[in-house]
């Protein structure tokens, strides 16, 4: 493998027309590393991807392989792997040629192509299907080739854009399994695009969060998970209730603060004094029934196997989101707390 | 590192190296039609005397060439008009699957096949005074002598609707075979009748596709050319103004003021067109406007 | 609400079995129309094959000495050929013109665009007399008229557009994706035309070719005003024959008429095997708005 140690994007930014998909993106990539581009729809992932594999010609900024400068290479000479959304198989060609494609492109030796393709073709496990043509697949199937033909070529660098997006619930468990596993057997270097925060929770050695093609936190899981860096990232990473209140009082490392009908204890994330309006961050899961909290009313029961999750609304009619054991009534008035090491304080 | 810096501007903004695939099909257009197009414009405007509208003047001061252009259009609108408005109804009773539609396709389109001098020569034929078409009526005591379809304004028009009529309709199945059936269904769950479901749902969503093919269809029955003079009156009701284009740059060897002629026949025929296509944006606009 | 939940498998069944008043009108003016059609066709193939007919319902005699002495007399043989020919290469080099350009128009948005796609729009919209009378006149003034240069020069104008505006909305409906993801397998441009595309293209070639086929063998004006005595297309032949009424038997005419016919109905139904009718057109319909 050709690999590098280190690629560098530096301020890469894309313009359409006067609209920045992408405003300055700047990371280093270490061989290895596993990464997730992660953000809602339209900020600007496809188009981060697409930079990187040069199908995009950059606005602004370089993009660097251990010293050598990438951007002004074309894509066939980068030596990248894609996967794609909708995967993109050559639909005239059987899944052996398929994935023997991008070899043959490099004239490689008749034999070694033959021989590294079965190894690929092992390696997903299409074995049965080598003769088939693409759209005899399935959906899963289909995934499997367009991984095969992005890794024979032992890409120093493997993208995927959203490769996921398109399977059925418990197919996409076991294909992120998969790519996960794929990645580490052969030590490839993968940046993956998603929008799914547990995928790339659950895959990715470090995160990259983007919004309107702005940067937001760049970390490990545990770090954003534990200490999202603001209020949109804290909304991606699951804190479902995002409640706008004002800082009463601050105490050292906790404040109090009010608002929405109700007063909690929380962390701040970032500077506030007390007058700041500020919106409250806590996840359904650390919003608990029962003691002597806040009074809710509850509105809507759902059913979600182990736990049920309930939404309730506080007497001022803000509504919250919280998880509860045993089932209340719609109508009940309930009351919940939240330990002030959970409840994280943004400035508006 | 500026020429490696401007080709990424350009490649930013899609000028790149791919470009080039374009090159010979616009060298050709422009080689033959453009160029062409401006010398007989240039032509145009160097008439023998007259100065430089000269040819213009020639044209539009002699009632006999000015008065192609109402006969042109006195034919050609009324068939694309015709040939458009019959292939609506049918397309749409022929939309979705049944049996035989293949068949009844390939015999609607068979027409395409035949040119303009067979049609020619089988209208002279049939319609002809002694043809079958006159027997059959005067057998059927419908007339007592044959009337007169060709060499005249009739002839030419049947002519036009031979060869237009397939064309339109296949634009037209093509166009509402596009129109997503669900739709209408939709229609219906929602209280619609047949009636009201083609005028409020299918033909809004046709209008384009209708303007389209009527600026198909027109054209061709425009530059109505050999039919005119094969099955019409070449000298008087069916000069239509290809034949004095013709008539003025292969037979008098006027180039300037055939030149004129096929410039003003553009003119015209691009008008018809815009208005069309303004109507149709109009109407487009209005439908979907409206309703809301 | 029955009555909505039991329209759709109702609907279609009826529609075969019971018609509208405005269902007959409309089939019986198409009946009248195939009618009317069947007997023009048929006065013209009665007419090649019979020895000689005057105001009488059929001819007094029959003969196929009409299709020998239009063969001999006309040359057809020749004019065949020069048919062919040109056909061929209009068709041959109008594809290798076309479907790059289509492909650029189909997959690049670049400055320009418009302009570039109405200028090939153009030339479908004219009549062709009108840029055809200029066009002959620079092709004489260069020497190319009168020789198969010229009528394939001609016919070239509307045939690479028509290429155009078929091919660019059939490389549209294939997933980009595909092409980048051949890139990022290494192919360079010219890999992914050969390796690729070319196959997904081969039915939209072959419908267009087969289109422009057709329409250059029927195409009158142009290879009429490009032609000299022996570069004449069958039109072309069949017209100046026919206007040079009364030198020729007309049965010969007609004889040749259905020579022409015959094979263009031959070129038709090859291409409705290979092309679904209700679509053949359809893919002319992209316009830039
Ligand atoms: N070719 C283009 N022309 C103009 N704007 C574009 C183009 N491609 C993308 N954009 C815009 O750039 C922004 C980012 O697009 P991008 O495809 O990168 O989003 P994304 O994060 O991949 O979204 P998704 O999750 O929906 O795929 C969007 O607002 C989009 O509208
Ligand atoms: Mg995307």
């Amino acid at each position: 493998m050709t690999g590098f140690d280190e690629l560098r994007l530096d301020g890469v930014r894309r313009r359409f027309g006067a609209r920045d998909a992408l405003a300055g993106l700047s990371l280093t990539i270490r061989r290895g590393e596993f990464i997730a581009l992660l953000g809602p729809s339209g900020c600007g992932k496809s188009t981060a991807l697409n930079c990187l594999a040069g199908l995009l010609p950059l606005s602004e900024g370089s993009i660097w392989q251990d010293g050598a400068r990438l951007d002004t290479l074309p894509p066939e000479k980068r030596g990248f792997g894609m996967v794609f959304q909708s995967y993109a198989l050559f639909p005239h060609l059987s899944v052996r040629k398929n994935i023997a494609f991008g070899l043959q492109m490099r004239r490689l030796p008749r034999d070694e192509v033959r021989r590294r393709t079965e190894e690929a073709i092992s390696l997903v496990r299409l074995e049965e299907h080598a003769k088939k043509l693409p759209g005899q697949l399935s959906g899963g199937q289909q995934q499997r080739v367009a991984i095969a033909r992005a890794v024979v070529l032992e890409p120093s660098l493997v993208l995927m854009d959203e490769p996921l997006s398109n399977l059925d619930a418990k197919l996409r468990l076991e294909m992120r399994t998969e790519i996960r596993r794929l990645h580490q057997t052969l030590g490839l270097t993968t940046v993956y695009v998603t929008h799914d925060q547990e995928e790339a929770l659950s895959l990715a050695d470090r995160l990259v969060v983007l919004r309107d093609g702005r940067v937001e936190q760049i970390g490990t899981p545990e770090d954003l998970h534990e200490r999202p860096a603001n209020r949109h990232v804290a909304d991606f990473m699951g804190y479902r209730n995002l409640l706008p209140m004002k800082v009463k009082a601050v105490h050292g490392p906790v404040v109090a603060v009010e608002g929405s009908g109700l007063t909690l204890e929380g962390t701040p994330v970032g500077q506030v004094s007390p007058g700041d309006d500020v919106v409250a961050g806590i996840r359904p899961e650390d919003l608990h029934q029962g003691g002597d909290g806040v009074p809710v009313t509850v509105e809507v029961v759902e059913y979600q196997g182990r736990e049920l999750a309930v939404e309730a609304r506080t007497p001022s009619g803000v509504a919250v989101h919280l998880r509860a054991a045993t089932r209340p009534a719609p109508g009940d008035q309930i009351t919940v707390t939240a330990a002030p090491s959970r409840v994280l304080v943004f400035p508006a | 590192m500026t020429r490696v810096a401007l080709r990424h501007r350009l490649a930013e903004r899609g000028v790149d190296r791919q470009l080039w695939l374009l090159v010979p099909g616009l060298a050709c257009v422009l080689a033959l039609f453009v160029y062409p197009f401006a010398y007989g414009i240039g032509l145009s405007f160097q008439p023998a005397e007259g100065g430089v509208l000269g040819a213009y003047r020639t044209f539009f001061a002699d009632a006999y060439q000015r008065d192609t252009i109402a006969t042109t259009l006195g034919l050609s609108l009324p068939a694309a008009i015709l040939n458009v408005a019959a292939s609506v109804p049918i397309a749409y009773r022929m939309r979705g699957r049944f049996r035989g539609k293949r068949l009844l396709t390939t015999i609607l389109v068979v027409p395409i096949t035949l040119g303009t001098v067979l049609t020619a020569e089988g209208l002279l034929n049939y319609l002809g005074p002694a043809g079958w078409f006159n027997r059959t009526l005067m057998a059927l005591h419908v007339i007592d002598e044959p009337v007169r379809l060709t060499n005249n304004y009739w002839g030419v028009f049947f002519s036009l609707v031979i060869t237009g009529f397939p064309f339109a309709f296949l634009l037209i199945l093509s166009y509402l075979s596009g129109i997503d059936p669900t739709l209408e269904r939709a229609a219906a769950t929602l209280g619609a009748g047949r009636r009201q479901r083609f005028q409020r749902i299918t033909l809004p969503l046709l209008a384009p596709g209708l303007a389209t093919t009527f600026c198909l269809t027109f054209v061709l029955a425009f530059s109505v050319f050999p039919s005119a003079v094969l099955v019409g009156d070449p000298a008087g009701t069916t000069r239509v103004i290809s034949i004095a284009a013709y008539h003025a740059a292969y037979e008098v060897y006027d180039y300037p003021l055939g030149s004129a002629i096929a410039v003003v026949m553009g003119v015209v025929e691009l008008l018809v067109v815009a208005v069309v296509l303004g109507l149709r944006s109009l109407l487009y606009t209005g439908s979907t406007g409206g309703k809301g | 609400m029955t009555l909505v939940s039991e329209k759709p498998t109702s609907a279609p069944a009826r529609r075969r079995l019971v018609a509208s008043p405005g269902s007959w009108l409309i089939w019986g003016a198409v009946a009248f129309f195939l009618v009317n059609l069947a007997g023009l066709i048929a006065a013209v193939v009665v007419n090649s094959f019979g020895s000689r007919w005057f105001d009488t319902w059929l001819p007094s005699g029959w003969t196929t000495e009409w299709y020998a002495t239009a063969w001999t007399e006309f040359g057809l043989l020749n004019v065949m050929v020069v048919t062919l020919e040109v056909a061929l290469l209009v068709v041959g080099i109008s594809v290798l013109v076309g479907v790059p350009a289509s492909y650029v128009l189909a997959r690049r948005s670049f400055p320009g665009r418009r302009l570039v796609y109405l200028l090939f729009l153009l030339p479908i919209l004219m009549p062709p007399i009108t840029y055809g009378i200029p066009l002959a006149t620079v092709l004489y003034k260069y020497g190319f008229a009168g020789h198969l240069t010229g009528v394939v020069l001609a016919n070239l104008v509307p045939s690479i557009p028509f290429v155009i505006l078929t091919m660019t909305p059939f490389i549209e409906q294939i997933d980009p994706a595909i092409e980048r993801a051949a890139r990022m397998c290494g192919a360079k441009t010219w890999q992914i035309f050969l390796r690729i595309l070319a196959p997904l293209l081969v039915p939209g070639i072959l419908a267009a070719s087969i289109l422009v086929l057709v329409r250059t063998v029927g195409m009158f004006e142009l290879t009429f005003l490009a032609a000299g005595p022996d570069s004449q297309t069958l039109v072309v032949a069949l017209y100046y024959s026919m206007s040079a009424a009364g030198i020729r038997a007309q049965q010969s005419v007609d004889a040749m008429a259905v020579l022409y016919t015959s094979s263009m109905l031959v070129l038709l139904v090859t291409a409705l095997r290979f092309v679904n009718p209700t679509q053949l057109v359809a893919r002319v319909k992209e316009d830039p708005d």
